[in-house]
Formats: C-alpha cells, sequence, structure tokens
C-alpha cells in the first residue's frame, strides 16, 4: 500500500511525519493512511533518544478529512471492516499521544475533520495563518460525526457543552485565530518558519508531556453527568437540539450528542469505542450518503463547473445593474465585494442611491465584525456608481436588469442602456419567474441574453439559477457562469420555461401547504410538519415572506398565459386572504400570521373558519410527503420537460435556493433514497394521489428511467 | 387456597415542609418509618409481628440514607424479627401504593399472608432527582421518546384541555379550602401518628404544608414555574413538535397549584383473611382491584385515566359504584383531566384536599392517599373509593378498596 506519511529524524533528535498522499492533492484518511501511520508509530516507539515528534504535511492544506468516496459506499456489510479500520486508526493516534515524547502538530493549512482530531491527539498544536486555512470539524454538515477521536477528545478539552456548541453541532470551519479563541489550537504563527522553530521550541521546553486527560489530576472542565451540576443540565441538551433543528430528526447532530455525553461518562478507550459504533451507525446509514452526495460530490461538480461549456469567455469587470430594489443592491454590493466595478442606475438618482445605502450598511456589519477592514470597505464602496443616467453605464460589459416583474418594463429598460454598453455585453435579467425567451425577443442580440436569478437576501444566499433561453448562445452561459463563480455563487443551469426550476418547484410546495391549510387541517401542524420534515421555514411563513399577493400575481399570470393552469383549493384560500380580509402578507403585518413591528406573532385564529373542514385530521407522515413529493414531482417534471439538465442542478438547486430540507441530499436525490428507491417513490405517490388527488400521479416512464440509470456522486472528483 | 386482601390498618406521618426549615428535616427517612412501625404495633395489640413477612416501601429516590434498601434497614432497626423482609421500590411517584398493591397482589398468590407496605420521602434531605434518571439524561432516549420535565407536561395537558390559569387556580384554592376543614374536623385524626424525638416530645403533629390563608388573589400573583424552563430549554418545542396542532404552551402552573415538596412517610397493614382471624384483626377494608398503565409519555400525567379503567374491570365496577375517588394533586390540571375524562363529580373527587395543599412525599403519597380515602369512606359511611396516582415517565396505578 502506498506509504502517505514522510519520516525524518533530524539530528536533533525529532522526527518529523510529513503526511503526503502522493495519489492525491489532498491528504485524506484512507486506509492507506491508516497503514502507514501504523508503520511510522512502530518507527516512533523503536526510536531510540526520541527528543520529540512534529506532524506537518507537504501539502498546502494540512489534511483534508475523511475518506468520502469509500465512506458514501458504505453498507451494513462493511461495519465490521468499518470497525477494523477506525479502530486501528484510533489506536495509533493514541499511541502518539501516549508516546511519552512530546508531539506537536505543526498545522500548515487547513485541518477539517479526519486533520484536526489527528492534531488533536497531539499535545500541542500550532496553526500556520495561511490564506483560507481553516480548522473544524465539520463532519455534521455531512451527516457524519468526527470519528477519529473527534467527539471524545474535543470534550475532554472544552468540556461537554462547549464541545458540543462551539465544534461538535456547528460542524463550524474556523479560522486559526477562531480555533485559538475556541480552545482548539494552541498558537498562531504568521510564517513556515515560526511554525516549526516553535515546535521545536514547545519540544525542548516539554520534554514529558501528557494530555490532559492522562494526567492523574484531570477534571472534565464543566463536569461529567455523574456530577450533580451538569446532570441537572443534561435533560435540557437534546430539548435544545430539537428545537435547534425545529423538530426535524437529523442523524448526525443526534448521535454526536449522545456520543458526547455516553463517551464523557467512561474512560477515554472506551470513549473512543463508544464513538466508533454511532459513526458506523450513520456511515451505513441513508442520510450520511444523500448529504455527502450533495454537500461535497454535487456542489464540488456545480461549482467545479461542470455545466459550463468549455468556450474562452472573455471574463466580465464592469457591471451594469438596473434597478436598486432589494435585489438589485444586493447584486451590486455582491459584484463589488468581489472586486468588480458596477454601475447601478434607477430612475431618480435618488432611488438608485439605495444600492449605496444597502452596501454601506452590510459593510458596517462587516467592519463591526472584524471580518473587514475599513479600508476594505471604502475600497468596495468606492466600486460601486450609482446614477439615474444612461450614459453612465458606457462600456459596461455586462448588465443584469433588476426591475419590476412586468416584461414590457424589462424591455424598455433594455432598450434604453444597450446602446452604450460594450458591443458583446451580456444581458443578463434578474427576473425570477418570466420566461427568458420571451424577454429576449426584446433585444437585437438575444445570443447574449441569459437569466441569472439571484436569492434574497442576496448576500447571504448562495445560489445563482442561471436561465438558458432558446437562443442564448453558448459564449454568454460561459461569461454568466463565470460571473457567477466570481461573485462567490454556486451556480445551477437551467433551461427556460415558466418559473424556471426553483420559483416553479417551490411554488408547488406553498400550494400543497396552503391547501392543506384550505382542507381544514390545523395551520400549525402544516408548520410543523414542514419544520419537522426538514425545511428551514414553514411555508406560510414563507407565503407571508414573499407576500400572497405575489404569489396571487404570479399565478395569475400563469392562469393568463397557459391552459396547462388547473385551480386549487389553495388559490381560494389566498384569494380570501388578500382579497376579502386583507392579510397580503408579512410587509403588511398580516398574513397567515400577524407581525408585531415585523416581528412574526402567532397563527391568525381566523384560517379556521376559512377551511372547508376544519380540524381535519390527516396523519402527519402524509402532511410531511404531499410537500415533499409536490416537489419532487414537479421537479421530475423538469427533468423530463427539459427545464433541467442534470439531476446534479436539481439537488444543489433544491437545497441552496428553494429550501428543500438538506437531509435528502436534493429533490431527485430524495425520489432516489426512498424507501424502495425511485419504485417505492411511485408506489407512494400513486397512494398519495389516491387520498389526495391526481396531482401526486407519477409521470409515466419518469421514475422507471430513474429507476434504470445510478446516482452518482461518488464518481471520483479532484479533491483539489 | 388464595385469599382476598384486607386492609387491616393505615398510618401516616404528618407531612413536614421539604426545607431546612421543616419540622422534619432533622429527622431521618429511616426514623419515621420505624416510629409508623412501631405506631401499628401500639395500635394493633393483637398483631403478632413473628408474622409479618416482609416490609414494602417505596421510595422514588434510593440514594443516600434512602439508598441500600431502606427497608430492610428499617425492619431491623424496629426491632422485627429477622426473618422479617425488606425491599424497596421505585414506581415513581405512585411507588406507595404499588407497594400496597404488590402486597395485595402477594397475598392473594396464596403466598403470603401478613406484609407491610408503604413509602417514605424525606425531600428535604435527599433532594429529587439526586438519584440520576435514565431517560432524562440519556439524550439517545429523550430524542427518541420526547422527554419533558413533567411541569411542562401539566402545562401542556391544560393548554390542549383548554384549563386557563383561573381554573387550575380555583381548583387549589379548593384544595386548600377542604384540607383546612379536614383538619378542622379531624378527619385525618385516624391515621396521623405524630412524629416525636424519642424522648417523648413531639417534632411534628399536623401537615406542615397548607396554606389555609391563601386566597384566589395570591395565587393569581405567582409566577409560573415551567414557562423558563419550558422556553429556552427547548422543552416546550419538544412537546408541540409532537402535539403538532397547538401553537404554544399556556404554562399555567406554579408552586401554589401544584403538589408541595414535602417529607413524610405511611405504612399499611395488609393481610389475608385467615391471619386476620388467627390474631383478632378486623380488617377495615378489602382491595378488590389494581392496575398500573402506561399513558403517553411527553402527556405523562394523564395514567391514572386508563389506570382507573382498568382497576375497575378488574373489580368488575364502573365509576358510576365509585363512592369517593382520591387522586394526586400532582398538578392541578391533572385532576381537572382525570375528573372530566371519567366524566365525575367534582364533589367526590378529593374531598379532603390533596397533595397541593397538603404535599407529596414522593414515595409515601400512594400509601397515604389510600389510608386518607378508607377514613373518609368509614368518616361518610360509604363502600367503595378509587386510589390513584400519575406517574413520571407517562404511567398511572390504581386500587379499588371497597370497606368490608
Amino acid at each position: 500500500m502506498t506509504n502517505t506519511i514522510g519520516y525524518d529524524r533530524g539530528a536533533d533528535g525529532i522526527v518529523t511525519l510529513t503526511l503526503d498522499d502522493p495519489t492525491q492533492s489532498a491528504n485524506t484518511m484512507n486506509r492507506a493512511y491508516a497503514a502507514s501511520m501504523t508503520a511510522a508509530l512502530d518507527r516512533l516507539e523503536a526510536e531510540r533518544d526520541l527528543a520529540g515528534v512534529i506532524v506537518t504535511s507537504a501539502k498546502s492544506t494540512f489534511f483534508a478529512g475523511g475518506d468520502l468516496p469509500e465512506m458514501i459506499r458504505a453498507t451494513r456489510a462493511d461495519a465490521p471492516a468499518l470497525a477494523d479500520l477506525l479502530g486501528t486508526i484510533k489506536r495509533d493516534l493514541r499511541r502518539l499521544e501516549t508516546l511519552g515524547r512530546p508531539v506537536v502538530a505543526a498545522v500548515n493549512g487547513s485541518a477539517l475533520g479526519g486533520g484536526l482530531e489527528i492534531a488533536l491527539a497531539c499535545h500541542h498544536r500550532i496553526a500556520l495563518d495561511a490564506p483560507g486555512s481553516r480548522l473544524g470539524l465539520p463532519e455534521v454538515t455531512l451527516g457524519l460525526l468526527p470519528g477519529a477521536g473527534g467527539v471524545t477528545r474535543t470534550v475532554r478539552m472544552l468540556g461537554l457543552a462547549g464541545a458540543l456548541t462551539t465544534v461538535l453541532l456547528t460542524g463550524r470551519r474556523m479560522r486559526p485565530a477562531d480555533a485559538l479563541s475556541a480552545g482548539l489550537v494552541d498558537e498562531v504563527v504568521a510564517t513556515p518558519t515560526e511554525l516549526l522553530e516553535h515546535a521545536r521550541a514547545w519540544i525542548a521546553a516539554n520534554p514529558r508531556p501528557a494530555q490532559p486527560w492522562d494526567r492523574p489530576d484531570y477534571r472534565m472542565p464543566g463536569g461529567t453527568p455523574a456530577s450533580r451540576s451538569l446532570a441537572a443540565q443534561l435533560p435540557a441538551f437534546p430539548a435544545t437540539l430539537r428545537k435547534q433543528l425545529k423538530g426535524a430528526r437529523l442523524p448526525a447532530p443526534e448521535a454526536i450528542l449522545a456520543a458526547a455525553v455516553e463517551g464523557a461518562q467512561v474512560d477515554l478507550e472506551t470513549a473512543l469505542t463508544v464513538e466508533t459504533r454511532h459513526l458506523i451507525g450513520l456511515l451505513t446509514g441513508q442520510v450520511a450518503k444523500n448529504m455527502i452526495g450533495a454537500f461535497f460530490f454535487d456542489l464540488k461538480a456545480v461549482n467545479g463547473g461542470a455545466a459550463r461549456p468549455s468556450v474562452d469567455a472573455p471574463p466580465v469587470r464592469r457591471v451594469a445593474v438596473l434597478g436598486a430594489g432589494m435585489m438589485g443592491a444586493g447584486i451590486a454590493y455582491a459584484c463589488a465585494s468581489a472586486g468588480l466595478d458596477v454601475v447601478v442606475r434607477d430612475v431618480t438618482a435618488e432611488a438608485a442611491g439605495r444600492a449605496r445605502e444597502h452596501a454601506e450598511r452590510l459593510l458596517a456589519r462587516t467592519v463591526r465584525k472584524g471580518r473587514a477592514t475599513e479600508a476594505d470597505a471604502r475600497a468596495v464602496l468606492g466600486r460601486i456608481t450609482t446614477t439615474d443616467q444612461v450614459d453612465a453605464l458606457a462600456g459596461c460589459d455586462a448588465v443584469i436588469e433588476a426591475v419590476f416583474e412586468d416584461p414590457a418594463l424589462k424591455q424598455r429598460v433594455f432598450a434604453e442602456v444597450l446602446p452604450v454598453l460594450a458591443p458583446d455585453a451580456l444581458l443578463a435579467s434578474n427576473t425570477s419567474t418570466l420566461p427568458i425567451s420571451a424577454l429576449a425577443d426584446g433585444v437585437d442580440r438575444p445570443t447574449d441574453f441569459i437569466g441569472m436569478h439571484f436569492f434574497s437576501p442576496v448576500d447571504r444566499m448562495p445560489l445563482l439559477e442561471i436561465v438558458v433561453g432558446e437562443r442564448t448562445g453558448e459564449m454568454a452561459l460561459a461569461r454568466a457562469f463565470d460571473l457567477a463563480r466570481r461573485i462567490g455563487k454556486t451556480p445551477i443551469v437551467v433551461n427556460d420555461g415558466r418559473g424556471f426550476f426553483t420559483s416553479r418547484v417551490i411554488g408547488q410546495f406553498i400550494d400543497e401547504a396552503v391547501g392543506m391549510v384550505a382542507e381544514g387541517v390545523p395551520a400549525a401542524s402544516v408548520e410543523q410538519a414542514a419544520l419537522q420534515a426538514g425545511y428551514p421555514t414553514g411555508p406560510l411563513a414563507l407565503a407571508d415572506e414573499v407576500s400572497l399577493t405575489l404569489i396571487q400575481r404570479i399565478r395569475r399570470q400563469f392562469e393568463a398565459a397557459s391552459d396547462e393552469f388547473r385551480p386549487l383549493p389553495a388559490h381560494r384560500l389566498v384569494d380570501e386572504l388578500v382579497d376579502a380580509y386583507d392579510r397580503p402578507g408579512r410587509a403588511a403585518g398580516r398574513g397567515f400570521y400577524s407581525y408585531d413591528d415585523g416581528t412574526r406573532g402567532r397563527l391568525w385564529p381566523g384560517l379556521a373558519e376559512l377551511t372547508t373542514e376544519a380540524g381535519r385530521a390527516v396523519p402527519f407522515t402524509d402532511l410531511q410527503e404531499r410537500m415533499l413529493f409536490a416537489e419532487a414531482l414537479d421537479a421530475l417534471r423538469c427533468l423530463a420537460e427539459g427545464v433541467l439538465r442534470t439531476e446534479t442542478d436539481a439537488n444543489i438547486g433544491s437545497i441552496f435556493g428553494i429550501g428543500f430540507p438538506a437531509w435528502t441530499g436534493g429533490v431527485i436525490r430524495y425520489v432516489r433514497q426512498y424507501a424502495g428507491g425511485p419504485a417505492g417513490f411511485a408506489a407512494r405517490a400513486s397512494e398519495l394521489a389516491e387520498r389526495y388527488g391526481d396531482r401526486f400521479r407519477p409521470p409515466a416512464g419518469l421514475v422507471d428511467r430513474l429507476a434504470a440509470s445510478a446516482d452518482r456522486p461518488a464518481e471520483p472528483v479532484d479533491v483539489a | 387456597m388464595p385469599s382476598e386482601a384486607y386492609v387491616y390498618d393505615a398510618v401516616r406521618t404528618p407531612r413536614g415542609r421539604g426545607r431546612d426549615t421543616g419540622a422534619l428535616h432533622g429527622v431521618k427517612p429511616i426514623s419515621l418509618v420505624v416510629g409508623l412501625i412501631d405506631a401499628l404495633r401500639e395500635r394493633n395489640p393483637g398483631l403478632d409481628v413473628g408474622r409479618l413477612e416482609d416490609l414494602l416501601l417505596g421510595i422514588v429516590t434510593p440514594v443516600g440514607e434512602q439508598g441500600g434498601d431502606l427497608a430492610r434497614a428499617a425492619a431491623l432497626l424496629a426491632g422485627l424479627p429477622d426473618q422479617v423482609g425488606g425491599v424497596q421500590l421505585n414506581r415513581f411517584c405512585a411507588s406507595g401504593l404499588e407497594a400496597v398493591n404488590s402486597a395485595a397482589a402477594r397475598i392473594r398468590s396464596g403466598w403470603e399472608h401478613l406484609l407491610l407496605a408503604g413509602g417514605v420521602e424525606s425531600m428535604s434531605r435527599v433532594p429529587m432527582g439526586s438519584d440520576g434518571a435514565a431517560w432524562a439524561t440519556d439524550p439517545q432516549t429523550a430524542l427518541a421518546t420526547s422527554f419533558v420535565p413533567q411541569g411542562v407536561s401539566a402545562d401542556l395537558i391544560a393548554t390542549l384541555e383548554g384549563f386557563t390559569r383561573d381554573d387550575v387556580d380555583g381548583y387549589a384554592l379548593r384544595s386548600q379550602e377542604r384540607a383546612a376543614k379536614a383538619w378542622a374536623g379531624g378527619y385525618f385524626a385516624r391515621s396521623v401518628v405524630p412524629v416525636s424525638d424519642g424522648n417523648g416530645l413531639d417534632i411534628l403533629t399536623v401537615d406542615e404544608h397548607p396554606r389555609p390563608e391563601t386566597t384566589r388573589e395570591a395565587l393569581a400573583k405567582l409566577t409560573p414555574s415551567f414557562a423558563t424552563m419550558g422556553e429556552a430549554a427547548g422543552f416546550d418545542a419538544v412537546a408541540l413538535q409532537k402535539f403538532h396542532w397547538l401553537e404554544a404552551i399556556d404554562h399555567v402552573h406554579h408552586a401554589g397549584n401544584s403538589s408541595g415538596i414535602v417529607d413524610g412517610a405511611a405504612l399499611v397493614l395488609v393481610g389475608s383473611g385467615d391471619v386476620g382471624r388467627d390474631l383478632g384483626l378486623t380488617p377495615r377494608a378489602r382491595i378488590v382491584g389494581a392496575a398500573v398503565s402506561g399513558a403517553d409519555p411527553t402527556l405523562m400525567l394523564t395514567g391514572p385515566i386508563p389506570a382507573t379503567r382498568k382497576a375497575l374491570a378488574v373489580a368488575g365496577l364502573t365509576v358510576d359504584d365509585i363512592d369517593l375517588f382520591e387522586i394526586n394533586e400532582a398538578f392541578a390540571a391533572v385532576v381537572l383531566k382525570y375528573v372530566r375524562d371519567l366524566g365525575l363529580d367534582p364533589d367526590r373527587v378529593n374531598v379532603n384536599g390533596g397533595a397541593i395543599a397538603l404535599g407529596h412525599p414522593l414515595g409515601a403519597t400512594g400509601a397515604m392517599l389510600l389510608g386518607t380515602a378508607l377514613d373518609e369512606l368509614e368518616r361518610r359511611d360509604l363502600r367503595r373509593a378509587v386510589v390513584t396516582l400519575c406517574i413520571g415517565g407517562g404511567m398511572g396505578v390504581a386500587t379499588v378498596l371497597e370497606r368490608c
């Protein structure tokens, strides 16, 4: 097996272990690592006059983490082999920390997951403040737990509450300085030379160190569950978790909490074994596979440009933004933050100025949080010009239109600015629902016309839905894609259609939820069903946020434009709320909920009066699956109609754009992973159709086609 | 030949306030039990302790001086013969009644003939919860089964049933008034045995917890006890995730409408017909039905309803055959829900008040309630009573008592 750890003994008696897997651009905790570490420990234990050990890496990162391509394939049958492998890894890290000689981790770059776990088994951790370096145990974000001693050792270092809240349950990737204040590392240094000097100095000063938990006077910070004070607080831990997760039963955080608490009650070796048992449960379960598939493989494919045509495209340098409303201002800020010059135009100078005020507000917050300096902020602001003059847009090589959702208005503003833009300027509309091909009719260069659908609030939402119209050219797509990446967005690429992918599918979610209320299901149950299914926001709160008036208008546009429109009970309820009861949504202070000064209060009690069968009892699982299936079935139709080009785009777009539950790994993966696979999904859809209506009838042939092909998230992707 | 299970006598200590200023704080739990054994022997000269077989004691926090099978130690210290055993058992708040029901079942098996059953809890000395908890402190278990503390459960029941703060306070006031009237009328006199210091000085002769002077206005001023815990620690969220049609929990319970924390002990002498005849003891009542039932663990406190139905079915009776009901006043909403679900006349339920006024010495209460019910049946010359308690974890225990 390939050796992945260099071994070098210096004249000073210090052995440097250099993590350096020759087969990968980043080190991972694979079988080669395990064998190499065993060999290294055999040699270390045989050394005479060993002064100490430095563990570092020859890569730009320290160590990346687990071997995800292997992990995603794990089944129950692999449990014994996984237990062996984890046992070996943990045994050797335990050998390292009980060597009797100082072991220092010289963390020269990112140490995430397994990488940090190696460092935690060292007596002293020094992190280099390398650009972009992050430290943390992000396993929870992939449906896993840190199973190479990460749970066991952070609990013993930081105490149960500290380890859980700052490291394990958040999965936060910390900058070296934050890792220092969190207590995960002992020193942060500025240069690689200092890194090694400090490591040697610490070795010289601490010839016989032991881990805190191996010292006779060790006390767990905050006490163990056997202590009365912690025992009194312990019942709140799972309850707080359930509150934070809004009732979504995610296996990883639950397993992390259990492994931490159970491990705190026993000796370290037993705790490591308990940790392994919980990890294997997660590894062989479905949710980790879903999440690794989406958050590692799919995301890498999308951001890596799987959907980008391979053409050389001149980069965008100066962006014109039309409209300084919330979206336009957000887009301008995103572009300026990424170093692009932006000119924002609105009908008056005053209106256009709102984009600058928006940027000032966000920048002030960033500076306050220490994420940027005053100088950085001034530089960003300096790149934003606001104007009411068309001429000011001269020379812009891209325009992003973000005016009111009115096709005629949109075409008019394009017509106004086209003459002054660069001749090959990218022409993009931020419309969230209007068909791009129709908008492109208004310009004389439809091949340069494309949809760039941002999500609100732009500074926080990572997704960008690029919409390719009938005549959109490859160059436009490539330039839009590159621009999206430049401003740090994750761009999915979809084809044209009313509502494209995201707006169309989220509409199904809201319609189904509102429909259940109209049927008489208690509104609180509908919200709970969605939240417990893993949606980040309840559909009624979301509808209020979007505004019922907008939902009503989009539906009426669809009704006017398409003979595929079908009336639903949800439509009646929305119309009554808006037209008869003047409850148009959050902005007005009243919708499904009542709002007090912008803060959401209780659901409107009058809802029960507007239903056909108040207090209707629908099984809770049905409530949840009606919403999940409504979206999944529509996503399948999007695939069939060619609105979606790939499952990968569907999965990433659904999670990052419209809040489809993360545990599913995305809307199409939800179909694939359903009990019984796509066929099981189809059978359940038919059952829902019997109970709740034909809209749940699975599209003929589609599910079969899905069943005939494989989900391929684990195809080798370069980790770099 | 299997026998009926008869209650020959029932005694209890007064309840001392469960804090360091309480009268019984200086008295060891074992002393409370020994005092009652002494009293039973004194009251029943015919009681040949050589015929006693076992002492069953409910103790909910069996650690420290309440740990290590206090029952056996108490039997020895009381000078009972060596062959009399002792066993501690724990069914949380119903432990005392569980002990009585277990004793009754053992008598009815025909294998045993004379048993002492009851319970003890010195809550001022051994704090509630100090024995840990398999459910509440194990995340895997708590997550899987929607654990919430029982105060939140009580508030959840009130919310589901629409019991307002006014409703529960009204009930609490009635408990105080009834308890005051019962003490004034001497209705507890037959059972209550003063705790004395061994030198002939009484330490406590009456229940120390009641607040007969309390008013509706005073109760209305008390701060809800479980609101902060429910909201800040996430327990409300857990409850609402299960009872998803509710939007919020109305926290109506507080120290004034929940059971009081007290110290105390109780014992019941249970035996077969034969042993009574042999010793010349007169049976006061028969245990004609007993049952345990689980119920929703998050609601936690509704177990008395199925337990009562089950115990009545065992006895071949219905609620209409029952003259008096004693249900432990863990929280006011528990009683209101019980009365509503079983369709009871409130004037037959807890006629002499309950734990809201008198206090709830966890392990002892079940046996105390049995004595209270028996005394009142005799005083009113009625025939049957049901005694029942709600239980942590979502259970109920019930006993149907019939006068001889």
